[in-house]
């Protein structure tokens, strides 16, 4: 089968896509964007999360031939030109990061949460990251990084 | 794959940034799983459904048959030794007559999508006669117990006695425990990518805590020379342990091999869980004495370790569980039996906090034990017990660097405990959360402590070191250093800990990283806590290497002496600038390889444990706060505190973000982590039905963090990442038998414990 998408503002397409295909392995394996990550492949970890057409979901978990004709945007499209996106400095700033597997994944969520909410109370914060597995952290700085993402 | 500058300046005891943060930010960190080559072909691998069985055949003939697969390979495919094994050759890389557990790897296939692939092994015929199992590891030395090996069961027994052989005692206090088996649960995936160079050797790109005895087992099931077999360091998504045995190595080496084609492996989740060896469960039989104030008098020690079907690293785990599995504590008269046996259940190794994690649940619910027994407060009786610097541990070693217990859980006590539920509470913070199981009624709070205390470093003997080559040279004007080393970074921050070193010993800003590989000599394993102190010390010594040759240059070139060296200045005693140190490297660089050691340690008698054992201690307390919901036997941790001794902070920030990690895994096995095995197979394989703390799971941590510089240690480093896991799971499971004021002998705490 043949896909062609919108990803990250660019247009691609991919031939020979196999019916059982998840979105993150297209993006992964075809268009060379391995940025969104692959944990668990079952919908368990949020290190697959990106954007489609505008809605956080694990693209673990939805078939690449869903995602025909639509908006996608991982990790890789949340910096612009003007440098890296305000969730992204605070991750790195905080040292939210470590191993940095789960980060992707968290980073898509986070900029999600404050779109929606852009100055989240502690609990709520915890709520929308609650799909979002990492083993490094305990997840403190993480939380310090969303605070201080909201802040800027 | 970091080979990175980076333009944030710092030292040791600042807290620059990681090096490679903004590539993991943008998605362009290039992790083993990423990797992608022209003309690859994916590898999957065969596994055993059986935890038993003998192989009669094995008939590869469907599956080669499917388009687009390229090679399918069984035993007979191997080169070299069929042999894996960190301490023990005990396992064959592809299964051979027998299989030991299930998922043992019984054979790969190479196809152009891992679809096909996976499709090509579903077609592989293999002729098992299923053998009864031995998966109790209670019964595994019994005499009439199949063996699981043709030597026997047990991987090793250690002794330790010391002081009276039969010690009396007015109060005794004694438990049955037992620890379920714990998954390190890495978010990476076992992955990697092998590409063959055409010459009859290869390149392994792969995610691992130690490069060069991966390379040593792949060179030996290969059949093939070190420097035909090169081994390069992908990003790596975790380890915690589970990336000490091999995974994919081996196996994406023989495929590239046999196909002359890049090879590329990826597990699954459910895969994950079969290709890497787990936490031993454990079960102890524990006994203090005491007087009736609660000094310790005696402690007998009974620790059985499975360690599954392979040995691993269980050698080293007993002689942690044995040396170190009664604690912090002195205690004048000891035994200590500890055990690790062969079964037919999943092979367990390391995970962080090696052997001492299961027996701090025992040691430290018995210290409670003994506190109310005696009626002493249970903070007061770790205090009054406690090591101090001077003292001897249960081996005789002396303790010859801060020992400070009783300061540790003193702190805990004293840090600001969270407020008291009062009225109306946001559900969110109660047992069960949005599913709203409570407003509060039936919840109960518990407060717990624990102390501990693990080696850092390899043990009993082992020549533990690592190798550090450093280059300084003018680059656009610019001094810059360049620092080499095979030392794995994990996550844990060990490139900023070797920038940050560079540029206190030279006094330069910028400081590259090279990539991690085996061009250069050993780093030693990312585990034991050892790499801040031992890879630590390696680069301190080359930078001292670099600089006495950089000086020596000088003082021929000046015709000075007693010359010091900041950045890019060549100073006088009398603090005149002599020259540039471009005058003095004109376009050439200076590069030095230095191999370092720790102190040596020492293989303990065998029969009565006596030795020194271990290089250096660290130690750390907790104190978790827990509601616990009586009627439904659910946890909610409010607070989990520490504090904790390292010695010197490198790194300030990163050592708090590994006690975060740390407690974290450690509350995990207390209340969630089990990998659920019965009959050997295992039940749980996915995060769905095996469960890590998430964020809403985490409360809050306050960390303490203390300085006692070891004067044995480069900068006076304690190692870090190890102790948290140790200590913070025996607090919760504390505070929930406060809470409950039920006794909880296992671990971890399922709501049928609390309930029943
Ligand atoms: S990889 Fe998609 S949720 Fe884990
Ligand atoms: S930083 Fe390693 S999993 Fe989150």
């Amino acid at each position: 089968m043949r896909i062609e998408l919108t990803v990250n503002g660019a247009r691609h397409e991919a031939d020979d896509v196999w019916e059982g295909e998840s979105l993150l392995y297209a993006l992964r394996e075809r268009l060379g964007l391995p940025g969104s990550k692959n944990a668990c492949e079952q919908g368990e970890c949020g290190s697959c999360t990106v954007y489609l057409d505008g809605v956080p979901v694990c693209s673990c978990l939805v078939a690449a031939g869903q995602a025909q004709g639509r908006e996608v945007t991982t990790v890789e499209g949340l910096a612009d030109d003007d440098g890296l996106d305000p969730v992204q400095r605070a991750f790195v700033e905080c040292g939210a990061v470590q191993c940095g597997f789960c980060t992707p994944g968290f980073l898509v969520s986070t900029h999600d949460l404050l779109a929606r909410n852009p100055s989240p109370s502690d609990p709520e914060i915890r709520e929308a990251l609650a799909g979002n597995l990492c083993r490094c952290t305990g997840y403190e700085k993480i939380l310090d990084a969303v605070r201080m993402a909201a802040q800027s | 794959m970091t080979s990175t500058e980076t333009p944030t300046a710092g030292r040791i005891g600042d807290s620059p940034l990681r090096p490679d943060g903004t590539l993991k930010v943008t998605g362009e960190f290039a992790y083993s799983s990423d990797l992608w080559h022209d003309d690859m072909c994916w590898g999957v691998t065969l596994r055993s459904p059986h935890p038993h069985a003998r192989i009669h055949g094995i008939d590869i003939s469907a599956a080669l048959a499917l388009p687009g697969v390229y090679a399918v390979l069984t035993h007979e495919d191997v080169p070299g030794l069929n042999r894996v094994g960190l301490e023990h050759l005990d396992q064959p890389a592809l299964a051979e007559d027998v299989v030991r557990y299930q998922g043992e790897a019984v054979a790969l296939v190479a196809a152009d999508h891992p679809e096909t692939a996976r499709r090509a092994a579903k077609r592989i015929v293999v002729d098992y006669e299923v053998l009864p199992a031995l998966t109790d590891p209670r019964h595994a030395l019994d005499d009439d117990a199949p063996h699981v090996h043709p030597d026997g069961n047990l991987v090793r027994a250690m002794k330790i006695r010391r002081g009276d052989p039969e010690p009396t005692a007015p109060v005794v206090v004694a438990l049955d425990f037992e620890v379920g088996m714990q998954d390190q649960a890495f978010l990476g995936p076992e992955s990697g990518l092998a590409v063959p160079d055409g010459e009859g050797g290869l390149d392994l790109y792969v995610a691992t805590q130690w490069l060069h005895v991966d390379q040593q087992q792949v060179c030996r099931v290969l059949d093939l020379t070190p420097d035909r077999a090169r081994l390069h360091l992908a990003g790596v998504g975790g380890a915690f342990g589970g990336r000490e045995d091999l995974s994919i190595h081996v196996h994406a080496c023989l495929l590239a091999m046999h196909t002359g084609k890049p090879v590329k492996m990826s597990y699954s989740r459910d895969e994950s869980f079969f290709g890497h060896v787990h936490r031993h469960p454990a079960w102890l039989r524990y006994e203090f004495g005491a007087s009736d104030t609660g000094e310790l008098i005696y402690a007998k020690a009974d620790i059985l370790f499975d360690g599954g079907a392979y040995a691993s690293s269980t050698t080293a785990v007993v002689g942690n569980g044995g040396t170190l599995g009664l604690g912090p504590y002195n205690i004048p008269s000891v035994s200590v039996d500890a055990r690790g046996v062969y079964t037919n259940n999943p092979p367990c190794g390391a995970m962080r906090g090696f052997g001492c994690v299961q027996a701090a649940f025992a040691h430290e619910a018995l210290m409670d034990e003994l506190a109310d027994r005696v009626g002493v407060d249970r903070v007061e009786i770790r205090a009054r017990n406690g090591m101090r610097e001077g003292d001897r541990n249960i081996t005789g070693q002396l303790i010859d660097s801060a020992a400070p217990v009783a300061e540790l859980i003193e702190i805990v006590r004293d840090l600001p405990l969270p407020a008291d539920p009062v009225g109306e509470r946001d559900i969110r913070d109660l047992p069960g959360g949005a599913a709203n199981s409570t407003h509060g009624e039936g919840v109960v709070r518990g407060i717990g402590y624990a102390v501990t205390y693990k080696n850092v470093g390899f043990s009993e003997g082992f020549d533990d070191y690592s190798t550090a080559r450093v280059r300084l040279e003018m680059t656009a004007g610019e001094p810059v250093a360049t620092v080499q080393t095979a030392a794995a970074e994990v996550g844990q921050g060990l490139i900023t800990v070797e920038q940050q070193i560079c540029r206190t010993e030279l006094g330069v800003d910028r400081v590259v990283v090279s990539p991690k590989d085996t061009s250069v000599g050993s780093g030693g394993s990312t585990s034991a806590s050892r790499q801040t102190y031992v890879t630590g010390g390696a680069v301190k010594a080359a930078c001292e290497a670099v600089r006495a040759s950089v000086l020596a240059r000088a003082a021929a070139q000046l015709g000075a002496r007693n010359l010091r060296l900041d950045g890019d200045k060549i100073i006088a005693e009398n603090g005149e600038v002599l020259a540039s140190l471009a005058d003095v490297l004109g376009d050439d660089a200076v590069d030095e390889t230095v191999e370092w050691h720790h102190r040596p340690t020492e293989e303990i008698d065998p029969e009565t444990g006596q030795g020194n054992a271990h290089v250096q201690y660290a130690f750390s307390a907790h104190r978790a706060v827990v509601d616990v919901d009586v009627e439904l036997g659910l946890v909610k941790v409010v607070a989990l505190d520490t504090a904790q001794d390292v010695g010197r902070a490198i790194n300030p920030d990163a050592v708090v973000g590994q006690i975060h990690g740390g407690s974290a895994q450690g509350m995990g096995l207390a209340l969630m982590e089990e990998i659920v095995v019965t009959d050997g197979k295992v039940r749980n394989p996915s995060f769905t039905d095996y469960l890590i703390p998430t964020i809403l799971d985490m409360p809050p941590m306050q960390v303490k963090v203390l300085e006692y510089a070891d004067p044995h240690a480069p900068y006076g480093v304690r190692g870090v990442g190890e102790p948290p896991t140790i200590s913070s799971g025996p607090a919760v499971a504390a505070a929930i038998r406060a809470a409950t004021g039920k006794a909880l002998r296992r671990v971890p705490v399922r709501p049928e414990h609390i309930t029943l």
